[in-house]
């Protein structure tokens, strides 16, 4: 259903998914794709590199934001998709290609990997579904680190990179991380746009009232969870010509779980804007810390437990609800006389139980 | 004969998983929640022991004595702030909470302790084994970790089915409504159960720190094989639980036979195996697991 069946047939009501004209929406995403696409030629060499590892967290963020955020799956395994992208991308450089050709190689071959993966996990749900993630994220780990060719537990240099000059090779790297962030936050943003935005909202309010109705619930949910492995495998592969040494501990390392929850958590899951806001907040947070160790994670994660606990929707969330403002939004909004304005109260929210305690209002909502 | 060596060394270790796993088990029993930071608790454990324990001029194999306690008291407090407040949104916040706690407390013992391997001081026991044949040793101390498991499992059992308290935490565990309606306080059995599970991780996690060292990371690989050893057994089936610890230490001795390399490996495809072919463990009952 798209919105020009939404007629309503008060007419004083109108049905609107933008708040702000799309035209400014637009104008200001043009401003900043210019401005980041810019950036390596008017900010020092320092200030790129943190950008471009900003962008690698924006890209798992906004991935495992899919996952848990849209489609309810807490994966704690995504690392084993940043490691196999990483490592895509380096059997592809050691037979001699480019590494920066072989990222799209390395998505597919997560996606590919990750197809027969979900037949094993969607036979558990909840939080068993989640530690056998990372099961399976502990168990690429090893059969990687078992393969001499990759360097076993210590590591291997990415070749192909050395005839590039310093500055050029950051430039391009960063270049690489921003594109691949730009084009997951924008395929995200279509993605919920799309049918199976739908069938994931349905889901959320309820899934056996989905299922019935027809949605095929679990065929949306793997192929969400193959863009995710496949959007980390990008993640991966731009980390990996970013290091360019490549070792097992540091790619599948949990750390990147962590930080692409937190992140989302804070930010705000189930919103687009949110998990980019959430890795500005880790990024603030890690370079004012960057002298006091593990501090910085220590502090994010208390936040996200606390955000967790007392404010669900994240920051944006707050921001969102408070303010009726939203940037890139998914869902519509029903505006006019006598409908109180709950600018899509609950967009893909998991928590049906809250919408109950909500007072009801005669707003509509599809997206 | 090397298979038996196989088997003997699986099964004792087999024991210790089962000890760290029946703490997981009960709190998903109960609860329906999964404690991602189970292991970490473990962890803590330990460090508790090496750190705290000798300022009571006890000798460090005694330590469950004060640890122990000082746990089962921590566990009661977690449940009634902490974790009942996420339980109370829904399970999904509960995964969120107990993993962001997990990493808050890793990377604080590696604040505060650094990185460097702890382990707890048991003086020669260490090193007594009990000759059995000319191939085949069995240590003191895997001997002794795999009695205490039965015994607490045994105890854990017996509790569930003979005591009061017992059968209000059976009884919240089928319906808490149910539960509820027949007087019983559901938010104080849940604490209750959490303080046995968080008594009995800190027997895995002084156990843990006699065996091996301990270290602020430990506490994911021994989360991961809780997690295999409860799956394997089949949810909610106490000695389920322990044939699934040693099912799993057998498999990774068997993996260890062959190459090092490949210990955790051949315990993780035992499980996936399992995964594939019986999802609801080897003595689960068929449930819908959500």
């Amino acid at each position: 259903m798209s919105v020009d069946d939404l007629t309503p047939v008060d007419q004083s009501i109108t049905v609107k998914r933008h708040q702000i004209p799309v035209a400014y929406t637009l104008a200001g995403a043009i401003v900043l794709v210019v401005f980041f696409t810019w950036a390596p030629w008017i900010l020092p060499a320092s200030d790129v590199s943190i950008l471009m590892n900003f962008f690698i967290l924006v890209i798992m963020a906004t991935m495992w934001n899919l996952l848990a955020g849209y489609a309810g799956m807490v994966s704690i395994g995504q690392q084993a998709f940043i490691g196999l992208g990483a490592y895509a991308t380096l059997y592809f450089a050691i037979k001699g290609m480019d590494p920066f050709v072989a990222i799209p190689l390395a998505v597919i071959i997560c996606a590919v990997i990750a197809f027969p993966v979900t037949y094993l996990l969607f036979r558990l749900r909840g939080g068993y579904f989640s530690v056998a993630t990372w099961v399976v994220a502990d168990s690429a780990m090893l059969v990687i680190g078992s393969i001499a060719f990759f360097g076993g537990g210590t590591g291997h240099y990415l070749p192909g990179l050395s005839s590039i000059a310093f500055t050029q090779l950051n430039h391009d790297t960063y270049l690489a991380a921003w594109f691949v962030a730009l084009i997951v936050v924008v395929a995200t943003y279509i993605l919920l746009r799309s049918r199976l935005g739908l069938v994931l909202s349905s889901v959320r309010d309820n899934e056996v009232a989905a299922r019935s109705s027809g949605a095929k619930v679990t065929s949306t949910r793997r192929t969400i969870f193959i863009v995710a492995a496949a959007g980390c495998g990008a993640a991966g592969a731009v980390l990996a010509i970013s290091q360019p040494f490549i070792q097992l501990g540091n790619e599948f390392n949990l750390q990147w779980a962590a930080e692409m929850l937190f992140a989302s958590m804070i930010g705000g899951l189930g919103t687009i804007e949110g998990p980019i806001l959430g890795c500005i907040i880790y990024f603030v947070l890690q370079q004012t810390l960057q002298n006091y160790g593990a501090w910085y994670l220590i502090i994010f994660g208390a936040l996200a437990v606390g955000v967790a606990i007392w404010q669900p929707r994240g920051i944006w969330g707050f921001i969102r609800d408070k303010f009726h403002f939203e940037l890139l939004p998914v869902g519509y909004r029903v505006q006019g006389a006598g409908v109180i304005d709950t600018m899509s109260r609950g967009t893909l929210d998991w928590r049906p139980w809250r919408r109950a305690r909500e007072t009801p209002t005669d707003e509509t909502e599809s997206t | 004969m090397i298979w038996l060596n196989v088997i003997v060394s699986g099964v004792l270790l087999g024991g210790f998983y089962a000890l760290f796993a029946c703490g997981l088990s009960l709190m998903f029993g109960v609860m329906k929640i999964i404690n991602l930071a189970h292991g970490d608790m473990a962890v803590v454990a330990g460090y508790t022991a090496v750190f705290l324990v000798p300022k009571f001029h006890l000798p460090e194999v005694w330590s469950f004595l004060v640890v122990v306690p000082i746990f089962a008291l921590l566990g009661y407090v977690v449940q009634r702030t902490l974790l009942q407040k996420s339980i109370d949104r829904d399970p999904f916040t509960t995964l969120l909470v107990t993993f962001g706690l997990s990493v808050v407390i890793e990377n604080l013992l590696l604040e505060i302790y650094t990185a460097n391997a702890q382990s707890i001081n048991i003086g020669s026991l260490i090193a007594k084994s009990w000759q059995v044949n000319n191939t085949i040793y069995v240590s003191y101390l895997s001997l002794t970790v795999l009695i205490v498991s039965v015994v607490v499992l045994a105890a854990l059992q017996l509790f569930l089915s003979k005591t009061s308290t017992g059968r209000q935490i059976r009884a919240v565990s089928d319906d808490r409504e149910a539960a509820q309606l027949c007087g019983t306080n559901y938010r104080h059995i849940f604490g209750v159960a959490s303080s046995l599970a968080f008594a009995t991780v800190a027997l895995a996690g002084i156990a843990f720190g006699m065996y091996t060292s301990l270290s602020p990371t430990a506490g994911g690989v021994n989360l991961l094989f809780a997690f295999e050893t409860v799956v394997i057994g089949g949810i909610g089936s106490l000695w389920g639980t322990l044939i699934g610890g040693i099912l799993l230490g057998i498999a990774q001795q068997f993996g260890a036979h062959f190459n090092e390399q490949y210990t955790v490996l051949a315990g993780n495809v035992l499980f996936l195996l399992v995964l594939a072919i019986r999802p609801q463990g080897l003595f689960g009952k068929k449930v819908v697991m959500s």
